[in-house]
């Protein structure tokens, strides 16, 4: 029996994904889950791999998400949201920003960005439930590329039913600086669209 | 008192912990993964924070406080107590008159550190009671314990916690408006006991025999080690995370929680042992725990199942269980539902291009050795998942150590930078030269120097090592000229008295010191050099070349870290003189104070693809076809032009001087459509790409 939500959230640094995770963490305090998170600190914001666990439940040991028993992956980026595929439980949920960051090695050259192919595959090996979200686009309509993970969130909150919209909104509203909450507010309520309209699986690019 | 119950991080409950338990004074070196203590330190009122010139001093200053009579901590990474070692053994012989605790974040996996060990040893070392939590609640509660127990029994306690402990977030339940007393500073004077002349260090020895066995007495009825009662087939003994990952793996197994590690409470191991069927101990690293249980005469078993390198995980430990038939076997090997012909698949559908076929193979097996652990961390790869392109940390762009990072690859053991020819063919530039210039390194930012395509480094071993290694080398008659590179917040940590040492002892070595002004690595933390405190106030600033004429050093020259002409012009003339020179590369860190300018580009009509460019490492410049482009939202401009001046068809301009501007990668969405774009370039560029670990 499962006793926890298992939430694996990954990215580039600097995209706003450790932030969504302690949103996403708070939220899940608020409801009178116990919580633990670990977040791949240090060189991240180098434009490194950032990997951020949560899980939450009636009594939560170890901080981290075990592999091949993650409920949910929130991929900020397709290459990490590949790289962490195997991590996802048979048909967990896999929520996957349409968006690719190459890094150094694929920049100059040396290797290849995989195809879209390859990270549907990846994805495929555990779960038929993958959805990729426009967040790129959803942020930047909302007014700001830097509120991608507020409509991630969004996308997310209306697939994780054990957290209340009330208290997302109260999380975001306490993580963020006034002057960036109304358009997160919209990002993330763009996200939430986003996720009713796309409710039934689907799968990108087959 | 109103309770309220936050998530807080390790570091920031250890914080909160010791400012309700009324610490005063405060100490630190930045150090991954210790350093937001301090900064969550800093935070509060009331407490007297510094960021203090390297560990010894942080403790010693803690040290002087606490015989003040003030409650008083000193927190480090692991290597940090190795600095810090003389005092802290030292005060383990006067003992203390306010509390005063030392904590050491180990970092076991090596996230962010250049060795992996296991400081718990320092506890019986130095003869000091350890205490370990394995969450944020007991690190809140445990340090306001170990002040009490530092006045108790007269020593100072060193709290030991782990990267996951510091760096997870956890639910803490604490007082939400605590007043904390702070004592009052009053040193009584005492020679006895604070000047150790042999005289008086004697008795002190005994005194510290006498307290370790009060506090083996104490150990065995301290809260906080339970035995938490389960199946009697099974005993497991655990601190710290590994006791979290036990409970996960063996649920109904009894267990016997340690949370004050040293000393031992032998009675209590010894009743657990005789209530349950089998002993086990789930520790991280060495068997510290382990063998002291055998040396009570139990029969236990650790390290016969967990490995001894690398962190623990759930995992790890569900594997070290099957070994030891305490679980049933998996299913398969790597989790439900993974098909085995991942890896094959991988290379059908072109995601392993053929030349990086070795590393990529390379990869494979690291990733599929269940030891590795650590490895799953930065690098989860499963088959295919292990040969798609990794994102290892790189210099930034506008980095002030790119220039000069470069200017050393010049001058080091390669022969050439290519030429346009030799670009176009995928070759080597040029082979190895043997009388190359030998680049001793540092701890910091630059370390990053020693990955492709800068391969600018030969050395880095430890904090300030770089300048007496040049010194050795140059002594022990090494014919190839030798630099030393260091970074300011290192120089000014450890590397003084190295270049003391260089003029003392007629040495001719050259010191670069690549000035940043800030302690890039760790977050930005201020330091001596930057004239701004912990507090983030402006402060006396120590001018990094007065200190170097004081020294000694007559040969001293401040340059431009943009501007590598001159720093590769100064290199050269300071290696050719016969006297130690030092060479002060002054740029600001573009994460730090900078406001990004105007980005560059490329005038594409005008690259021939040489690539000469994308040897300076920098992010923003991307190779698409045979040509180079820079993505405007990633270069920074402004004083860093360093692409443009290697350039040799001056091909890179600002990007407004580009009538037609040729678009660039922009925002990067949809950068997965041009696959073709991936063309052959030269192999040392990005080819071995290296796991994103850190030296710090």
């Amino acid at each position: 029996m499962r006793t926890a939500v298992d939430v694996l959230m990954v990215g580039v640094g600097g995209q706003g994904t450790v932030m969504a995770s302690d949103i996403l963490a708070e939220a899940a305090l608020a409801e009178g889950f116990d919580v633990k998170k670990s977040d791949a600190l240090g060189m991240s914001q180098r434009g490194g791999s950032v990997v951020s666990q949560v899980r939450l439940g009636t009594k939560i040991f170890s901080p981290m998400v075990k592999k091949g028993e993650a409920d949910i992956l929130l991929g900020f980026e397709k290459l990490e949201a590949a790289r962490w595929a195997g991590h996802l439980r048979s048909h967990g949920l896999a929520i996957i920003n349409d968006q690719a960051i190459p890094p150094f090695s694929v920049s100059s050259g040396s290797e290849k960005y995989p195809p879209d192919e390859l990270v549907l595959d990846l994805l495929h090996r555990k779960t038929e439930r993958v959805f990729f979200v426009q967040g790129m686009a959803l942020a930047q309509e909302a007014g700001t590329t830097k509120a991608l993970n507020a409509a991630m969130l969004g996308f997310l909150s209306v697939l994780i039913d054990v957290i209340n919209k009330g208290a997302w909104l109260e999380s975001l509203t306490r993580a963020l600086p006034a002057r960036l909450l109304d358009l997160n507010l919209v990002a993330f309520e763009m996200g939430r669209q986003a996720a009713e309209a796309a409710r039934k699986p689907l799968e990108r690019g087959t | 008192m109103r309770i309220m119950k936050k998530l807080l991080s390790g570091n920031e409950a250890l914080a909160l912990g010791a400012y309700h338990a009324g610490v005063r004074v405060a100490a630190a070196y930045p150090g991954t993964p210790s350093t937001e203590i301090l900064e969550a330190l800093a935070g509060y009122p009331g407490i007297y924070t510094e960021w203090s010139t390297n560990e010894k001093v942080a403790l010693e200053v803690a040290l002087g406080a606490a015989l003040g009579g003030v409650r008083a901590m000193s927190s480090m990474k692991h290597v940090g107590l190795n600095v810090a070692a003389d005092p802290f053994f030292g005060a383990s012989v006067t003992g203390i008159q306010g509390g005063l605790v030392v904590v050491s974040a180990d970092d076991p996996g090596m996230h962010s550190s250049q060795n992996e060990q296991d400081n718990r040893h320092y506890a019986r070392f130095a003869k000091v009671p350890m205490l370990e939590p394995s969450d944020s609640q007991e690190a809140y509660d445990l340090i306001i314990l170990a002040f009490a127990l530092s006045e108790e029994f007269d020593t100072p306690v060193l709290f030991r916690t782990t990267t996951r402990i510091s760096h997870c977030k956890t639910v803490v339940e604490a007082p939400d408006n605590l007043a904390p007393k702070v004592g009052e500073a009053r040193f009584v004077r005492n020679p006895s006991k604070y000047v150790m002349v042999p005289g008086y260090a004697r008795p002190r020895h005994r005194a510290m025999e006498e307290r370790m066995e009060r506090l083996a007495a104490y150990s065995e009825v301290f809260q906080y080690n339970r035995v938490i009662p389960g199946e009697p087939k099974l005993g497991i003994v655990a601190s710290g995370v590994a006791f979290q990952y036990a409970r996960e793996v063996f649920s109904d197994a009894s267990f016997l929680k340690l949370t004050m590690t040293y000393p031992l409470p032998a009675e209590l191991v010894r009743r657990f042992a005789s209530s349950v069927e089998r002993v086990i101990v789930v520790e991280e690293l060495d068997p510290f725990l382990e063998d002291s249980i055998r040396a009570l005469g139990i029969p236990v078993e650790g390290k016969s199942l967990f490995p001894i390198v690398g962190e623990l995980s759930t995992e790890v430990v569900e594997e070290g269980g099957r070994k030891g038939g305490l679980l049933p076997p998996a299913p398969t090997p790597w989790g439900r539902g993974w098909r085995q012909d991942s890896v094959q698949v991988a290379v059908e559908v072109g995601c392993l291009p053929t030349e990086v076929g070795a590393t990529a193979t390379q990869r494979r097996l690291q990733s599929a050795d269940p030891a590795g652990q650590g490895k799953c961390d930065a690098q989860p790869g499963d088959g295919a998942a292990a040969s798609l392109p990794l994102r290892p940390p790189v210099l930034c762009p506008g980095c002030p150590h790119s220039a000069c990072s470069f200017a050393l690859r010049r001058l080091g053991f390669y022969r050439s930078m290519p030429t346009s020819g030799q670009a176009d063919g995928g070759k080597l530039p040029g082979s190895m030269r043997p009388s190359g210039l030998i680049v001793t390194s540092d701890i910091g930012c630059y370390t990053l120097a020693v990955y492709q395509p800068l391969l600018a480094l030969d050395t880095c071993v430890c904090m300030g090592a770089s300048i007496g290694m040049a010194l050795g080398m140059e002594k022990a008659g090494i014919q190839n000229t030798v630099v030393a590179v260091i970074g300011d917040s290192t120089f000014l940590h450890t590397g003084i008295p190295a270049l003391v040492d260089v003029v003392y002892n007629q040495g001719r070595t050259t010191v670069i010191i690549l000035d940043n002004e800030t302690t890039a690595m760790t977050g930005h933390q201020g330091h001596p050099g930057m004239g701004v405190n912990a507090r983030g106030q402006k402060t006396t600033k120590v001018c990094l070349e007065d200190l170097c004429r004081g020294i000694g050093i007559k040969d001293v020259h401040v340059v431009d870290a943009f501007d590598m002409e001159q720093v590769s012009a100064t290199i050269q003339g300071c290696v050719a003189r016969d006297e130690p020179s030092v060479i002060i590369v002054r740029g600001d860190c573009p994460l730090h104070v900078r406001a990004p300018g105007e980005p560059f580009a490329v005038r594409q009509e005008d690259c021939d693809g040489c690539n000469t460019c994308l040897r300076v490492g920098c992010p923003a410049l991307v190779r698409v076809g045979n040509k180079v482009t820079i993505d405007p939202t990633m270069c920074v401009g402004g004083n860093c032009d360093v692409c443009a001046q290697v350039c040799p068809r001056e091909a890179i301009v600002l990007g407004s001087q580009i009538e037609a501007r040729v678009q660039g990668p922009g925002s990067r969405v949809g950068l997965m459509e041009s696959e073709e774009l991936v063309g052959g370039c030269p192999r040392d560029v990005g080819v071995d790409v290296p796991r994103p670990e850190e030296k710090e």
